[in-house]
């Protein structure tokens, strides 16, 4: 215990907090947010926001047509009927309906055609809002395929899921209710305030006196709330990480009876979220009333001040009682432009975290201009250009040379750590090195487009992991458009044939929530069908055949002799069985090449691979 | 908190008929000194309302969220007691997004509209009394224009209610698929199949759109109906108001107030479309939520075992008597079973090696002991006691296992290791990672506090499965169940493991699925499983000899014959059959 404290990061200072000791120490878990960051994460969610409505310009502005519309409607009732109170008097001399009459038919125009724009803002809205989550949810899905694999280490599923379902749904939250609030609550805002200072300048400016203590309320809000959103965003993920790991496992969890240890630990990360979010609430609940508060006593002082005025003959009654009508409508819209501003501030910080996660640079990125490759009909040349590479700063490849010439099959042999993985995900381009370059048929990995690199390379592992969906579903996704003959045919030449047609639907029974209802065996066996389907230039088998049986892996390796012919492959095993079908075996210890032959001649030699090779036929006996 | 509500909304109320005071009274008689104690009554009121709101939003904070919180607890607590078959049917986003999306929902809704609905409910109560108070007829011709609303609230709730189902349905299966390709990343990514993947993440993500868009057309219709009522109201008090005012049975400042009270009306109506859009999602998603809460755990303690006296103690000599009697297994909807009458007894301390070709049925077997599954016929006694008969958690506690996944948590090494026991001690956990021959812990940048699992430092195959065996062995189980523990290690490893293995197991019953001869050498018999039965018993020198299946499934002679199963004849059907299912 006390050597590794000199081999570990700075971070090992840090001790991990008592109550979050279960969780054990990594080195990633900073993610607190400054001051001046704020600023940064303000704008550049603000910069995301305003892609995203920018191609619906035309909606957007139709939208806010519509929303003055109905607004002009609605502003025009209390008018009329201030217009109509004034009539009534002439009403009672003249006895005449005529005037009245044609007030009230302006009102109920001015009614139909706030509905109409109403039902049509509010349609638009949902499209508006609907559109913009769709296409923020494509960018976040596809952003979230194009990260690299390291980036997917660090970062974790469940937070993927957490920004793509929660974090969504609160910028979905945003529209649904707080959009439709912010157009109209605006424009009338101006309209009103507009409508007041031309009836009467006087009462608009006790109106107006105001608005110090509501820009001093959303100052503070703002600064308050977006700590606490924040606050929520981060909490709920670690909520999420949490539920999706324990149902994701839970036979382990049942069978070693964890169920009281992880609702004590759910229930401390459920109480954080819980306290997050009475936290913005609680700022609500100061902040709404605080601007009711305002609004309430300025109908006190305009209805001092008014009465006042009219008592003294400056003013006519029926303007202040369309003043108190207009003062109605103004600090109504001034409650929905706070609702909006809480939806907004709830929504930036869910920005904030998928706008994080949107510039995250895809560090395997696309070249711009990705090179072509020659028809090859015998596998490719693969080869290592004095490549080193590191993981979490420990290096595990030096300086790595290596040729594979086109059509070989060449064995990575070596203990755990020796950076066979390293090598065979070096190929698939799930990392890039850090120096140096990988190239196939000279050709440098990176300068090859996605699409390309993954039609001639495929790497398989131990994790088979397959989708829910049949079967045949699963083998197609090494060839999107293989017809069922040539999934068949792949499933038969690797003898996964037997069992699949031994099932009850065939090839279209379904698999199961991540192939629960297969044996790790029998999903090892379709992971190797949906790669023969694919048929790659370049195949990288990692440890791919340990969760075989004999039998199948028998079966297996009787396929790859057929399929290898006429490709490149790299196979790496700890089960020197699977060796034997190579031409060349590499013996790999600390990242370099310590032995380099074919099996025969390392065989009879006295190097590391003769006698791995010997306790390996002893195993068998 | 309601009782606030409701009079803060009465305050709310009084402030226009204040504003008829002033008119009729101050103004009138050109009065400042009236004028004064009324404007200030106003303020008063204002603030007062303002106040009981904020009383009201406080208290509401933590009752929601209190609420919410023990929903979630309640959720994941039931979802942990559910059989793992129930897992294996729901999909995973499926129950994510009960436990975050619809329970916010539920929250919004008890946050905001049913106080809303209440106080709503009682402003209209009130302004209507108000107003058949200031004029009965007019008032009641008033009140009479909202009757409509209240069919159309029916008729809105009943088609709004259908589609927010199939909204949240939809995301449900969105987070799945969204789950699924996270999960999955690797695959997805050294396949190149991200075209793939986002066409049909939008083809779903498409749906959930298509059903936003009718949700927001029908909330539109509804909300600008809902807009007409109040105006048409309002229409109605001027037309007849300025009547009764000409027949001098109201005052204008009376129709004033009378007016300014049916504006009022505009934002409860208004919102009630809004209250009964939210509650009407409330009220589906809770209706999702319970079909969890409501499922009934298959797996639970039987009245027989709750009465069972106090269990010997696990480590107790002698026991571990393990018997599979006539055992049945079925997967729920499948149509044959996988296992078909098995018998085997495992003597105490003995170890067995269970055998058979891929998808024979040895996991599922090995589910069925610490009852992760039941069996579907025969029993499985466990030192003469039938296990159903046992509480859970002692069965549990005696029972230990390694599946083949080697299942790791985003935790500490340790806390991994501790899994079942938290209370385990330091030299426990050290030497059961020792036992599993797991010493690469301690090259971990924290050694044994070094986070692991998905959201930790990334292991090998090989080390996961040892930090798994290290769990099972820190449980010193009475009966140890392995699947496949040794497959990801390599030679040297396996050796290492399989010494330290054998001192382990010799006080412990164990059933250990093997696939290689070197993993069976730990067992003291070998059980071949075929055909959803033991086919045969022995040690593995003896079926080698003896049994032709034994020897097509152990032997890795390369070399053998490519119609194996042909040279043996009659023994292949067997095999055959025993593919699961």
């Amino acid at each position: 215990m006390t050597t590794q404290s000199a081999s570990a990061p700075a971070a090992s200072t840090q001790p991990a907090p008592p109550a979050e000791a279960w969780r054990g120490i990594a080195a990633e878990d900073i993610e607190e947010v400054s001051g001046k960051l704020t600023t940064l994460l303000r704008r550049r969610s603000r910069r995301l926001l305003q892609d995203l409505l920018r191609p619906y310009k035309v909606l957007s502005t139709s939208i806010l047509l519509l929303v003055i519309v109905a607004n002009l409607a609605a502003l025009a009732g209390p008018w009329l009927v201030g217009v109509g109170i004034d009539r009534i008097p002439e009403l009672l001399k003249s006895h005449q309906a005529g005037p009245l009459t044609v007030v009230i038919v302006a009102f109920a125009a001015s009614v139909i055609v706030q509905a109409v724009a109403t039902r049509y803002y509010v349609w638009g809205i949902g499209r508006l809002g609907g559109k913009v989550v769709f296409e923020l949810r494509r960018r976040l899905f596809v952003h979230f395929l194009r990260l690299p694999v390291s980036f997917h280490e660090r970062y974790t599923s469940g937070r993927v899921i957490s920004r793509q379902v929660s974090d969504i749904d609160s910028i979905s939250d945003l529209f649904d209710e707080g959009l439709a609030a912010l157009g109209s609550a605006s424009f009338s805002l101006i309209l009103v305030g507009t409508g007041m200072i031309l009836l009467d300048w006087r009462l608009a400016l006790v109106v107006m006196t105001g608005f110090g203590p509501l820009i001093w309320l959303s100052a503070w809000f703002r600064r308050e709330s977006a700590v606490a959103y924040r606050q929520t965003r981060d909490t709920i993920a670690k909520v999420i990480v949490q539920f999706v790991e324990t149902f994701g496992g839970i036979k382990a969890v049942q069978a070693f009876r964890r169920e009281r240890r992880n609702e004590d630990i759910f229930g401390e990360l459920n109480e954080a979220y819980t306290t997050a979010t009475r936290r913005s609430m609680q700022l609500l609940a100061i902040f709404f009333p605080g601007v009711t508060l305002v609004g309430n006593l300025a109908i006190g002082a305009v209805l001092l001040y008014g009465g006042y005025l009219v008592i003294h003959h400056e003013m006519q009654l029926g303007v202040l009682v369309t003043f108190l009508l207009y003062l109605q409508r103004f600090f109504d819209p001034l409650i929905d432009l706070s609702q909006f501003y809480s939806s907004f501030q709830a929504a930036g910080a869910a920005l904030e975290k998928i706008s994080g996660v949107l510039d995250e640079p895809p560090q395997v990125a696309e070249p711009i201009e990705p090179a072509g490759l020659t028809e090859a009909a015998g596998g490719r040349t693969v080869r290592f250009d004095s490549v080193s590479f590191a993981y979490r700063s420990a290096v595990v490849l030096p300086d790595l040379n290596l040729t594979i010439p086109a059509g070989q099959t060449v064995a990575i042999v070596g203990a755990t750590g020796a950076g066979k993985t390293t090598m065979a995900r070096l190929i698939a381009r799930l990392y890039d090195p850090v120096q140096g370059s990988v190239r196939l048929d000279g050709v440098d990995l990176r300068e090859l487009s996605d699409r390309t690199l993954r039609r001639e390379v495929i790497l398989i592992t131990q994790e088979n992991f397959l989708f829910s969906g049949s079967i045949a579903d699963n083998i197609a996704l090494g060839k999107p458009d293989a017809t069922r003959t040539e999934i068949m045919a792949a499933a038969a030449a690797i003898g996964a044939d037997d069992f699949i047609s031994a099932l009850p639907k065939g090839y279209d029974d379904e698999v199961g929530k991540h192939g629960s209802r297969l044996s790790a065996g029998q999903r090892q066996l379709i992971s190797f069908a949906r790669a023969f389907i694919a048929a790659p230039a370049v195949l990288v088998l990692d440890e791919a055949t340990s969760l075989l049986d004999i039998p199948s892996e028998r079966l297996v390796q009787r396929a790859l002799q057929t399929i290898l012919a006429g490709r490149t492959a790299v196979i790496i095993a700890h089960r020197l069985s699977t060796v034997a079908i190579a031409d060349r075996v590499l013996v790999v210890r600390g990242g370099r090449i310590v032995e380099d032959g074919p099996p025969s001649q390392l065989m009879a030699g006295d190097g590391e691979y003769s006698s791995l090779h010997e306790s390996w036929q002893q195993s068998l006996a | 908190m309601i009782i606030a509500a409701v009079i803060a909304v009465t305050g709310e109320i009084a402030i226009p008929l204040l504003t008829k005071s002033v008119i009729d009274t101050a103004i009138k008689h050109g009065s400042v000194r009236q004028l004064v104690p009324l404007a200030i009554a106003a303020m008063a009121l204002g603030a007062m309302q303002a106040g009981l709101n904020f009383y009201r939003r406080w208290v509401q904070a933590g009752a929601v969220t209190g609420m919410e919180r023990a929903i979630r607890d309640d959720l994941y607590h039931h979802l942990q007691v559910l059989h793992a078959g129930f897992h294996d049917q729901w999909q995973s986003g499926q129950l994510l997004s009960r436990a975050t999306t619809d329970l916010s929902t539920i929250r919004r809704f008890a946050g905001f509209g049913i106080v809303f609905l209440i106080t709503n409910a009682w402003t209209f109560l009130v302004i209507v009394a108000v107003l058949i108070h200031l004029n009965w007829w007019l008032g009641l011709l008033t009140g009479c224009v909202f009757a409509p609303v209240s069919y159309l609230c029916l008729r809105f709730e009943k088609k709004y209610g259908v589609l927010s189902r199939r909204a949240q349905d939809q995301q449900g299966d969105l987070a799945t698929y969204v789950e699924e390709a996270a999960g999955g990343i690797r695959v997805l990514k050294s396949l190149g199949r991200q075209r793939e993947a986002t066409a049909q993440h939008s083809a779903q993500s498409q749906q959930v759109y298509q059903t936003q868009i009718a949700k927001a057309g029908l909330r539109g219709a509804f909300w600008a109906s809902l807009d007409v009522a109040p105006n048409a109201a309002i229409g109605v008090v001027l037309l007849f108001g300025a009547l009764a005012v000409s027949w001098h049975q109201l005052t204008i400042g009376g129709l004033v107030a009378f007016v300014t009270m049916t504006l009022l009306l505009i934002w409860p109506i208004e919102a009630t479309g809004f209250i009964i859009a939210t509650g009407q999602e409330a009220a589906t998603a809770a209706q999702r939520i319970y079909e969890i809460l409501d499922t009934e755990p298959e797996i639970t303690d039987t009245p027989a075992a709750l009465q069972r006296p106090a269990l010997p103690a696990a480590s107790q000599a002698g026991a571990g008597h393990l018997v599979f009697d006539d055992v049945v297994f079925r997967y729920p909807g499948a149509p044959e079973p996988v296992l078909r009458g098995l018998n085997l007894e495992l003597k105490p301390g003995e170890t067995v090696a269970l055998v058979g070709a891929t998808g024979s049925g040895k996991s599922t077997l090995l589910q069925l002991v610490p009852r992760l599954a039941d069996v579907t016929g025969g029993s499985i006694t466990l030192d003469g006691v039938d296990i159903r008969d046992l509480p859970l958690a002692a069965l549990r506690a005696r029972v230990a296992c390694a599946f083949e996944d080697a299942t790791l948590f985003s935790a500490s090494v340790r806390e991994n290791v501790s899994y079942g026991g938290p209370e385990a001690s330091e030299e426990a956990i050290m030497a059961a990672l020792a036992a599993a021959q797991a010493d690469f812990v301690a090259d971990l940048p924290w050694g044994a506090d070094t986070r692991i699992g998905e959201q930790g430092m990334a292991l090998s195959g090989g080390q996961r499965q040892r930090v798994a065996l290290a769990r099972a062995i820190l449980a010193s189980p009475q009966v140890l169940l392995l699947d496949d523990p040794l497959s990801a290690l390599d030679v040297h490893t396996e050796a290492k493991v399989t010494a330290a293995l054998a001192d382990v197991l010799g006080e412990t019953t164990a059933l250990v699925v093997a696939h290689r001869p070197s993993t069976v050498q730990l067992a003291d018999r070998v059980a071949l499983l075929s055909g959803g039965v033991i086919v045969a018993v022995g040690s593995h020198k003896e079926l080698l000899a003896t049994e032709p299946r034994y020897r097509h499934l152990m032997s890795a002679d390369a070399e053998l014959p490519d119609g194996g199963p042909h040279d043996n004849g009659l023994a292949e059907p067997g095999l055959a059959s025993g593919a699961r299912r």
